[in-house]
């Protein structure tokens, strides 16, 4: 390539292989919304599961939590460039959803109160790789992170881990969702830096 | 419209052309690029940086220049704790290769058509994505009236000051209120103190004039502003932001 910026150093920088190519590292936790901060209560929250036929399940704020809370402890990318390492969530597997439920589709939908939405196909969605998020670092997710639930899919880029999430629908083929409307990548994959249309 | 071919939105390279220093520790790069494709008012670009051992570090501008400028300009603020931006205001130099990638972005964007009034709330380095706009509609000719709340901390931070104020006088579609936080010049009768509630009702257009709103500046700025628009009654569809996290 032989191309450099005369005087460029940049940080001290360790290649332990967490960070994907583009990325730094920040120790803070930006927030990056596209509109104001949603404010749902807990007692006002549902979450809806409709399927490609339309079927539609619904569960209250204290019905998801029963289908069960795990821990997670993982890194966060950010499309925007920062990476945030070893970061600790509570959230219910998509998996207990799904549970009992026929279908058919692939893709998916994720929708958020405000009118926020992101696609996601199941297969990123499954076999342990995405929650309904509802813990942060050991207390509720605060309002501007997403709070009191969102989506949490941390191997994607994370506009996909769609902020105040409030239901998922099942499509047989992939649409594209608010980023993804707006200049963004349909898929998301840091680690093959897919951020944007034409990436 | 229609999305571009895999792999067309890749790094290209660009050449600092011209700069000029907007107020201490700000400083507004003029690139040239053959292979950029013109901007809308209020994208963004990736900025790559080499360094001799390969080492890379990436961050995003919003374009100063108004929509399809070329050259186009971003104008970057040293943070203190940058990577980047210490680089980009004290080192590189006319003359000197840069990669960039984009234009990005098309939910933060005005466009001439738009014939609603626009409100436009800038904390600090926030006002450059909306200087894309104003300039955007100062060189269309057609458009909304504008009207601009910058909050900014002091007059020797006021970006593009001069130019604004000129508009501010010469322009009938645009009104500027600047809004002093820590130090304000005497003759100013707001006096300086953190944009509040008041400032929102008396400056911005009211929500029954159905202005479309940009907030853009830090976080916590945004926040504050976004979350009193609400209580004022705006509709949260009009109101886009813009957040600068902790990027340097």
């Amino acid at each position: 390539m032989g191309f450099f910026s005369p005087g460029f150093r940049g940080r001290e920088h360790a290649d332990d292989g967490r960070i994907p190519p583009g990325q730094y590292l920040e120790h803070g936790f930006p927030v990056l919304s596209a509109g104001p901060t949603q404010r749902v209560a807990t007692t006002d929250w549902t979450f809806t599961l409709t399927t490609e036929t339309g079927e539609k399940h619904s569960w209250t704020w204290d019905e998801m939590i029963a289908l069960g809370v795990e821990d997670i402890h993982t890194d966060i990318h950010c499309v925007t460039s920062w990476s945030k390492l070893d970061t600790d969530w509570k959230g219910v597997p998509i998996e207990k959803f799904l549970d009992g439920i026929e279908y058919s589709s692939e893709y998916s939908m994720a929708h958020s109160y405000g009118g926020y939405t992101t696609n996601v196909p199941l297969d990123d969605l499954l076999g342990g790789k995405a929650w309904v998020a509802v813990g942060y670092d050991g207390g509720p997710i605060p309002a501007e992170h997403g709070g009191p639930a969102r989506l949490l899919v941390p191997h994607l880029y994370f506009w996909k881990s769609a902020k105040w999430v409030n239901g998922l629908t099942l499509m047989q083929q992939d649409e594209p969702g608010f980023w993804e409307q707006n200049g963004y990548n349909m898929h998301g994959d840091p680690w093959r830096e897919e951020r944007y249309w034409g990436s | 419209m229609p999305m571009p071919a895999p792999g067309s939105v890749r790094w290209v390279k660009a050449t600092l052309v011209g700069s000029r220093t907007e107020v201490p520790g700000t400083r507004t790069l003029v690139i040239d690029s053959e292979d950029f494709t013109p901007a809308l008012a209020g994208q963004h670009v990736d900025i790559r940086l080499t360094a001799e051992d390969g080492y890379t570090a990436q961050r995003s501008y919003s374009l100063a220049s108004p929509a399809g400028a070329k050259p186009f300009e971003i104008t970057v603020d040293r943070l203190p704790d940058g990577e980047v931006s210490p680089y980009l205001v004290d080192g590189v130099e006319i003359g000197d290769m840069l990669e960039v990638r984009g234009p990005i972005g098309l939910w933060f964007v005005w466009r001439p058509v738009q014939v609603e009034p626009i409100t436009l709330i800038a904390g600090g380095s926030g006002v450059v994505p909306l200087m894309s706009m104003i300039r955007t509609r100062q060189a269309a000719q057609t458009g909304g009236d504008f009207r601009l709340l910058y909050s900014t901390r002091m007059p020797e931070r006021f970006i593009y000051g001069q130019e604004l104020m000129t508009l501010d006088a010469e322009a009938d579609w645009f009104t500027l209120h600047t809004l002093y936080t820590r130090q304000a010049p005497p003759s100013d009768a707001r006096g300086a103190h953190r944009l509040n509630a008041d400032d929102l009702r008396d400056l911005a257009f009211a929500p029954e004039m159905g202005s479309s709103i940009y907030v853009c500046g830090p976080t916590p700025f945004v926040e504050v502003v976004a979350d009193t628009l609400m209580q004022m009654g705006h509709d949260p569809a009009k109101v886009r932001t813009e957040r600068f996290g902790a990027s340097g």
